[in-house]
C-alpha cells in the first residue's frame, strides 16, 4: 500500500514538472528590441533593465534571443531601415520605442506581413498590426488630483507645474488634472511652465510666488518637484504639498523632509522598465496568448511608505524603476480585457 | 579604360564588397526578398542624392534638401493625399520656388551654402505648418507603385537602375546636361559663347527640386505616412552619396550612375553595421570611417592618374 502511495507520488510529481515549463512554447523564438535614442537617463535606465531582464529569460530558456539594438541617429528613416534588417534576421517579435508613431508605420507593416509580432511602447506606432502599450498621461495628471482631493477634502489652493509649452504630452497631463480639479474643491491660482527641469522649475515658481496666495498643494509633471520645493524654501513660504515625479533628487528631498518634520506627498512616473514589459507581452503573444493590442502602462507610485526602499535602488541624477515579471505582464493584459 | 569609367569602377567596387558582405553575414538577405527589404529606403536617398548631384554639378552645394524632401513628404501625406489638383500644384509651386532660388544665387552672387541653410528652416517651418503632429497618409497609387513586387527583379533594384539610367541619359549624353554641366566646369566661356548662366542655374535648381519632391513621395509611398523631421538625415547623405559615387565639388565632375551607387553604398554600410552587432556608440564612427575608406582610396586612385 505505501509503496503504491510513494508510486502515486512520484508520478504526480513527474506530472507537475512536466507541466511546468508552460512558457517552453517560445524557447526557440527570439526577439528584438528597436529602440531610436539613448541619449539620458531614463533612455539609458530602460535599456539596463531591457539587458538585465532579457538576459535572465535568455538563461532559464523562455527564449532563445533577445538582442537590444539602438539607432546612432534618432532618426525615423533609420529606425525604418533597422527593423527591415531585423526582419531579414529572422527575428520572431520586434519590441519598439519608436522615433515615430508614423513615420515607420511603413516598415511594422513590413514585418507585419513576414509572420512577425511587433509590440510598440512609451513611444508608440498608429499601425494597425502593432500592439500598443501606451501611456495614459491624462490619467497621470488625474492621479494627482485624485491623491490631493484625498489628503484635503475641503480643497484649497493649487500651483500647477507644466512641462514643455506645445508638446503633447504636456497638454495631456494638464488636461488631466484641470478635469478632475473641476470635481473637488481645489483652485488652481496660478500655472508656470517648468520645462520637466529642476532650474527652470524654480525659477518659473520663484518669479509667480509673490502673487500667489498662500499653496495647500503643487502639482508638477515630473522634473520639477525639487525646483519647485527650493523657490518656496527661498521666499520662507510654508512648504505645500508638492507631487514628486520619482527623480532621485526628488525623492533625496521628501526623504530629507520626511525625517525632519513627517512630510508627506507621493510620486508617481513612468518606470524606465517598461521595456520589460513589453518584452514579456512580445513574449505571451509569441506563446500564443489572446493579447488586446492597446494596453496602458501601470504608473510607478512611491508612497510614504515604500520612500526608502525606492530612493536606496535608485542611483543619482536617474529615475526610481522596477523591472516588470511575466504576472506583472499577464496582470497588464488581463486588466485591459 | 576612360577616365569616366576609372571614376564609376570604385563606386562599383565598394558596393560590390559591402554586398557581399552582407550576403556573407546574413545569407538571407541573398533573396528577392532580402535584396528588397535592403535597398528599398535607398530609393528616396538616390533622389535626393541626384538633386543634390545637379547643385554639385553647378559648383554649389545645398543644405536644404532634407528638410525640402521632409516638406514635400508633408505635402504628398496631407494635400496630394486628400485633394490631388491642389497637392501637386503646391509641389510644381516647390520646385519653381527651388529654381528661383537657384537664379537668386546666382543674380545676386550669394554663397549658396547660406542661401541654402536659411531655405532649410523655411522648408522645415512649412512642414510643421502643414503637418504639425506625425500623421496623413500616402495616395494608393504610390503605396501600390513603391511595394509592387514586380517578378524576378525587386522593385528596389529596377527603381535604382531607372534613376540612373534616366539621368545618366539627361547628364552625360544629352547636349543640354552638358552645358549644364559645363556651368560648373567653365561658367565664363559658356556666358561668352551666348548661354545664359541664370537660366541655367535655375533649371538645375528646378531639376534638383524635382527629384527632391519624387524623393519626398517615394519615401511617403515607403513609410505610408509622414513626419515633419522624416528625412533630415538626407542633407548630408546626400552630399556624402554624390563624393562617394565619384563626383567633387567643382569643375561640375559628377556622375549619375556614381551617385546612385553612393546612395546605396550608404544604406548598405549601415545595414552591414547592425548585422556586424556593432555597438550604436560606434555606429556613426564607424560609417565615417567606411566613407574615408574608400575616399582614401580614391585618392590614391586619381593621383595614381594624373602621374
Amino acid at each position: 500500500m505505501k509503496t503504491i502511495a510513494k508510486l502515486f507520488t512520484v508520478t504526480a510529481a513527474l506530472a507537475m514538472t512536466t507541466a511546468l515549463p508552460v512558457a517552453a512554447d517560445t524557447s526557440g523564438k527570439s526577439i528584438a528590441l528597436s529602440n531610436n535614442y539613448a541619449g539620458n537617463s531614463w533612455r539609458q535606465a530602460m535599456l539596463e533593465s531591457w539587458s538585465k531582464v532579457t538576459g535572465a529569460a535568455v538563461a532559464d530558456g523562455v527564449v532563445k534571443a533577445a538582442d537590444a539594438f539602438t539607432t546612432s541617429e534618432n532618426q525615423a528613416t533609420e529606425q525604418a531601415a533597422q527593423i527591415q534588417n531585423m526582419i531579414l534576421q529572422g527575428y520572431d517579435a520586434i519590441v519598439l520605442n519608436a522615433a515615430s508613431p508614423t513615420a515607420i508605420n511603413g516598415a511594422v507593416k513590413e514585418a507585419c506581413d513576414a509572420g512577425i509580432t511587433v509590440v510598440s511602447f512609451d513611444g508608440i506606432v498608429t499601425e494597425p498590426c502593432a500592439w500598443r502599450i501606451a501611456v495614459d498621461f491624462k490619467q497621470m495628471g488625474r492621479n494627482q488630483v485624485k491623491y490631493l482631493a484625498e489628503r484635503y477634502p475641503d480643497g484649497g489652493n493649487l500651483l500647477e507645474i507644466r512641462g514643455l509649452a506645445g508638446v503633447f504630452v504636456d497638454d495631456e497631463i494638464s488636461a488631466g488634472i484641470h478635469e478632475e480639479v473641476a470635481n473637488t474643491n481645489f483652485e488652481i491660482v496660478g500655472s508656470v511652465h517648468g520645462d520637466w527641469a529642476q532650474d527652470v522649475a524654480q525659477k518659473a515658481v520663484a518669479g509667480i510666488l509673490p502673487s500667489l496666495p498662500e499653496l495647500t498643494a503643487v502639482v508638477t509633471q515630473g522634473g520639477d518637484g525639487y525646483g519647485a520645493a527650493q523657490a518656496i524654501a527661498a521666499a520662507n513660504r510654508p512648504t505645500p504639498t508638492i507631487v514628486m515625479g520619482n527623480r532621485q533628487d526628488e525623492l533625496a528631498w521628501w526623504a530629507e523632509q520626511k525625517a525632519a518634520n513627517g512630510y508627506e506627498t507621493t510620486s508617481l512616473s513612468i518606470a524606465p522598465g517598461v521595456s520589460t514589459l513589453a518584452f514579456w507581452v512580445a513574449q505571451q503573444i509569441l506563446d500564443g496568448a489572446d493579447v488586446p493590442k492597446d494596453l496602458t502602462v501601470p504608473f510607478l507610485t512611491i508612497e510614504q511608505d515604500g520612500l526608502e526602499a525606492a530612493l536606496e535602488t535608485t542611483p543619482v541624477g536617474s529615475v526610481a524603476n522596477v523591472e516588470y515579471s511575466l504576472e506583472d505582464a499577464k496582470a497588464v493584459i488581463d486588466a485591459s480585457q | 579604360m576612360t577616365r569616366d569609367q576609372l571614376r564609376i569602377l570604385l563606386p562599383v567596387l565598394s558596393l560590390a564588397v559591402l554586398l557581399a558582405a552582407v550576403f556573407y553575414l546574413q545569407p538571407r538577405t541573398m533573396s528577392y526578398f532580402g535584396l528588397n527589404l535592403l535597398f528599398n529606403l535607398a530609393i528616396p536617398v538616390a533622389l535626393a542624392t541626384i538633386a543634390q548631384m545637379m547643385i554639385i554639378m553647378v559648383n554649389d552645394i545645398d543644405l536644404s534638401i532634407g528638410t525640402f524632401v521632409s516638406f514635400c513628404a508633408c505635402v504628398t501625406a496631407t494635400f496630394v493625399h486628400d485633394t490631388p489638383l491642389l497637392g501637386y500644384s503646391i509641389l510644381a509651386i516647390a520646385i519653381l520656388a527651388y529654381s528661383a532660388i537657384g537664379a537668386v544665387i546666382h543674380a545676386r552672387g550669394l554663397p549658396a551654402i547660406v542661401v541654402t541653410l536659411g531655405m532649410s528652416f523655411v522648408w522645415s517651418g512649412l512642414a510643421v505648418l502643414i503637418l504639425p503632429s506625425p500623421g496623413g497618409a500616402s495616395p494608393e497609387w504610390l503605396q501600390t507603385l513603391m511595394k509592387s513586387k514586380p517578378p524576378l527583379v525587386p522593385m528596389a533594384i529596377i527603381a535604382a537602375t531607372l534613376i540612373a539610367l534616366v539621368t545618366h541619359l539627361f547628364v552625360k549624353r544629352s547636349s543640354f546636361g552638358v552645358v549644364l554641366q559645363g556651368v560648373g566646369g567653365n561658367e565664363r566661356a559658356l556666358e561668352r559663347a551666348g548661354w545664359s548662366i541664370v537660366k541655367l542655374k535655375a533649371t538645375a535648381y528646378g531639376i534638383a527640386g524635382l527629384f527632391g519632391a519624387l524623393a519626398g513621395m517615394a519615401l511617403v509611398g515607403l513609410t505610408t505616412s509622414a513626419d515633419a523631421n522624416i528625412a533630415l538625415r538626407y542633407t548630408l547623405l546626400s552630399i556624402a552619396g554624390v563624393i562617394l559615387g565619384g563626383g567633387e565639388f567643382t569643375g561640375g565632375r559628377v556622375s549619375p550612375i556614381g551617385a546612385v551607387i553612393g546612395a546605396l553604398t550608404l544604406t548598405l554600410a549601415a545595414s552591414f553595421l547592425s548585422f556586424l552587432r556593432l555597438s550604436p556608440d560606434w555606429q556613426i564612427g564607424a560609417q565615417g570611417a567606411i566613407l574615408i575608406l574608400v575616399l582614401a582610396v580614391r585618392l590614391l586612385v586619381s593621383r595614381r592618374e594624373e602621374r
